[in-house]
């Protein structure tokens, strides 16, 4: 009999690392998930609101792909977890013995005790569950406010917007995402807000929800005593990793599941990773917990490795991150700081008409570029990786920019542009 | 609740602005006019008929397009699952069905077609000399929909120059190459002979038969045109496919791509992405393929032995490829089915043109799709908004660069994609198919980038700190 390898959560992490287990091992897989059948890409849930995509179009994978590579998939909630006897409880009175168990549970959408969080036509975007209800609500609803200024709220207002309707966003930074966004950065994507026709609010916080006589939200309430009527109100104020099958089994947590560099709990045998772990200590990951796309599908594929018996630690690489905003496409890699530390200069140009921006940081003293932020043109990820790696120069940087340009033909060509800026600025230094 | 119940059954697709009303029905009174046209009581008025039911169609098309320029540019999929026309609801299924039954009456039943013939006499005279006729009919039926399907195009994707472009060029090729100038040439008593397509795709431009009529021509005009036959597919098809793939043709001057990429393009996302899809399309389109490939060897080989031994079976080769290939697949089903299967069934797997130039893409071609490393997010919009089914975003979630023979490269996959992930490429053919490279991006040490760098036939720098990549070593990136 085969080790058996039991895998809780069928987002990125869990499937990536079922796919890896399988690629190194015999093993039996099983992947649980109270969700959804197969694995879909959360990082398309937009699109199947808008009408861009069908459910069966955000799977990444054909349906008969998971008995091709004997990876079984179970539909459950897991309702209790044994570490003693190494057993997993899921609803409906089925048991799974497992040799090894990898938490990959995602998240949870997060709320903070507003008074009115719990009516109707109140909720967060994170899984498919979310858009039922979100078809629901929205099948009468005219006005929605969207609270939160990260990627999730603004992709809820796109997809309101999207369904014609008026949507009023509620964020409480004075620049949007100036949190993580240089004022550069976050003044181009209030412009491309705006020209989208949402009603943007910054430097707002929700104060309460109100009810309407049969207990479904009709307006909310700014901290500044504004009410906004409206039949929706988006929470995509961030998420929080979410624990739940794990509590009380014996496994430590914080606010995620605690784990070593190896995504090894405190419980020989269990494992956790993707959004749902957070590392014991700092200088494991970028942060304590990693909630992107990619990271968890690098999680995924590192814990594939420590299962199959190759104990690998992990290692988060150059990081890297993309978004959308309405059509303003964001590239970043390596480390753009939202206020400029001592010591380090940048490099920004941009193209105010046509709502381009590309900048490029690099040490005042050795010139090595620390990254780059791209928002409406495209950098090779592969180039820009190798020259934060190898912590090129910004000269050479500049010099060979036009390589690592990856808009699509015919667009136009900037490079030289960038290097103009770079070379006047040296010369004003210089002087 | 909201304050206005009555709006409670508005679903969002039915809301429509003014100005699209202004257009739906300009549409719709040229449809009205083709139907009075085509009953004849539109005869007795030819020219009001036409003018009434083409610029009508005309007219309402632009106000159509117009309605995108009042939403910012990008991309704009908003609710084509949800429409009627665009997802196989009633609407599409109506569409597909007067579709095929005009290819079924053009083909079959033309006299049928008479009256709808006589309200473009005026139009004929003018451009071709002559009366119309169904063909007539049809290329000018054919070319108002690029046209105006194309000014659509052009304004829906706005912001793009690739899709610019190459909407320009397939309008240019159906409108000069396709329509204007056979009609022209047949003014002049000339050879009506199509410069946009080639051998196997218009399958008797290389027939002996057909050959010996050009040549037959008074003018030196037959003479050039053979040469173009033979010069197009034996030279410029494979040089002009080394450089830039496929899409030199299928995407940028085909007349059946240019119809695919005009007034397809609302239905590009139908097309089935299956594994089990991918087989047939390779089994059928090469089928084909070798079916013209005989029937034009058996015509050559008859012609050669004076008729004596394959006399009889290479004419009904010949007269069962015509009628199953070029009439009922390209025509009934490559058109017809436009709304039921997607924009391009003739072309993934039917067009013998399509098959020589995917081989050609996938062995002897510069061209690639660059997927950007490992930021797709595996949405799937690249995969659903490819016309040929290629599931791109199986390589893009790989990190693997896409080359695959049926790809026509009309970059919409690059378009949608709402990470910037993927970019059509001509580079060198070194490491152009570059296996799943993605595990390469837990690259943490400089030894592990370097190792990757070599992968991909680069250079890895000499020293510590210097970048010194060559421009000769970035070419490859």
């Amino acid at each position: 009999m085969s080790k058996h390898v039991v895998i809780i959560g069928n987002g990125v992490t869990g499937v990536t690392a079922a796919r890896f287990i399988r690629k190194l091992s015999e093993y039996r897989i099983t992947v649980i998930s109270a969700e959804t059948d197969h694995f879909y890409a959360r990082t398309a849930l937009m699109y199947i609101y808008m009408g861009h995509m069908r459910y069966q179009d955000t799977k990444p994978y054909e349906d008969g792909f998971w008995q091709k590579n004997r990876i079984d998939l179970v539909r459950g909630y897991v309702t209790r977890i044994d570490t003693e006897r190494r057993l997993v409880a899921i609803g409906g009175g089925r048991r799974l013995s497992y040799d090894a168990l990898l938490v990959a549970t995602g998240s949870r959408s997060n709320m903070f005790g507003w008074p009115g969080q719990d009516l109707d036509g109140v909720q967060g975007l994170y899984g498919m569950q979310d858009l039922a209800t979100l078809e629901r609500w929205t099948t009468d609803t005219e006005r929605a406010v969207v609270v939160g200024g990260g990627l999730i709220g603004i992709e809820l207002a796109e997809m309101l917007h999207a369904r014609r309707i008026a949507v009023t966003f509620l964020v409480r930074e004075k620049g949007y995402m100036d949190y993580l966004l240089p004022a550069e950065e976050a003044e181009l994507i209030r412009l491309e807000i705006l020209a989208h026709g949402i009603d943007l609010h910054l430097g707002t916080e929700l104060g309460e929800i109100l009810p309407d006589s049969e207990g479904r939200a009709r307006a909310v309430v700014t901290k500044s005593g504004e009410e906004l009527p409206c039949q929706l109100v988006g929470l995509a104020v961030g998420v929080h990793p979410n624990t739940a099958a794990v509590h009380g089994c014996g496994v430590e947590t914080n606010r995620g599941v605690l784990v070593n560099e190896y995504f090894e709990t405190n419980v020989p045998g269990v494992y956790a990773a993707g959004d749902c772990a957070e590392f014991r200590r700092d200088g494991i990951g970028s942060r304590r917990i990693e909630q992107l796309w990619y990271t968890g599908r690098k999680h995924g594929r590192t814990v594939a490795q420590t299962i199959c018996g190759k104990r690998t630690a992990y290692s988060p690489g150059v990081f890297f991150n993309s978004a959308k905003f309405f059509a303003l496409e964001y590239q970043t890699y390596g480390m753009i700081a939202p206020r400029r530390p001592e010591g380090i200069r940048t490099l920004l140009w941009q193209d105010g008409e046509r709502r381009k921006l590309l900048r490029i940081d690099y040490g005042a003293r050795d010139g090595r570029v620390v990254g780059f932020n791209c928002l409406g043109v495209r950098l090779r990820h592969d180039l820009c990786e190798h020259w934060l790696l190898r912590g090129a120069r910004i000269r050479d940087v500049v010099g060979q920019l036009r390589n690592a340009l990856f808009d699509g033909e015919f667009a136009p060509n900037y490079a030289r542009a960038v290097g103009d800026i770079f070379h006047q600025t040296e010369k004003g230094r210089a002087k | 609740m909201p304050s206005n119940p009555s709006l409670a059954l508005t679903t969002p697709s039915g809301d429509f602005t003014r100005t699209e009303r202004v257009g739906m029905a300009l549409v719709g009174l040229g449809l009205v006019g083709l139907i009075v046209a085509f009953v004849g009581t539109g005869s007795s008025f030819p020219v009001l008929s036409f003018w009434v039911s083409i610029g009508g169609i005309v007219a309402g098309g632009a106000v159509l397009a117009r309605t995108y320029l009042a939403r910012p540019a990008g991309v704009d999929n908003n609710g084509i699952w949800f429409s009627s026309t665009t997802a196989r609801g009633m609407a599409g299924w109506i569409l597909g069905i007067v579709l095929t039954g005009f290819y079924i009456l053009l083909y079959w039943a033309p006299s049928s077609l008479d009256h709808l013939v006589r309200m473009t006499d005026a139009m004929s005279y003018v451009l071709r000399g002559e009366a119309a006729d169904r063909w007539f009919l049809y290329g000018l039926f054919y070319t108002v929909a690029v046209l105006v399907m194309g000014a659509r195009m052009l304004v829906k994707y706005r912001d793009n120059p690739y899709q610019i472009l190459r909407t320009i060029s397939v309008m240019f090729f159906q409108l000069g190459l396709a329509f204007l100038l056979p009609g022209f040439l047949r003014m002049l008593n000339q050879p009506e002979y199509y410069f946009s397509y080639f051998w196997p795709l218009k399958y008797d431009y290389l027939w002996p038969g057909s050959l010996r009529g050009l040549l037959a021509t008074p003018s030196g005009l037959g003479v050039f045109m053979v040469s173009w036959s033979v010069v197009m597919f034996f030279v410029a098809t494979p040089v002009l496919t080394y450089f830039f793939g496929k899409r030199w043709y299928c995407s940028w001057v085909c007349g059946c791509g240019g119809l695919a990429e005009t007034a397809g393009d609302p239905f590009r996302h139908l097309s089935d992405k299956s594994l089990a899809a991918w087989k047939i399309e390779r089994w059928m389109v090469h089928s084909v393929l070798v079916f013209i490939v005989l029937t034009t060897a058996l015509l050559w080989g008859n012609s050669a032995t004076g008729g004596w031994i394959l006399g009889s079976l290479s004419g009904t080769f010949s007269q069962l490829y015509g009628f199953f290939i070029g009439l009922v697949f390209a025509g009934v089903i490559g058109v017809g089915f436009y709304p039921i299967m997607g924009s391009r069934v003739w072309c993934r797997f039917g067009c013998p043109m399509a098959a020589v130039l995917g081989l050609l893409q996938k062995y002897f071609s510069r061209f690639r799709i660059t997927t950007n490393g490992g930021q797709c997010i595996s949405c799937g919009n690249c995969s659903t908004y490819c016309e040929m089914g290629i599931d791109v975003r199986w390589y893009a979630q790989r990190g693997q660069n896409i080359v695959r023979a049926s790809c026509v490269g009309c970059g919409m996959c690059a378009t949608v994609c709402p990470r910037g992930v993927l970019k059509l490429e001509n580079g060198p053919r070194r490491g152009r198919y570059n296996g799943p490279v993605l595990q390469q991006y837990d690259a943490v040490s400089v030894q592990q980038s370097d190792a990757w760098l070599s992968s991909r036939g680069l250079m890895p720098p000499v020293h510590e700190d210097i970048p010194v990549l060559t421009d000769a070593d970035m070419q490859g990136m």
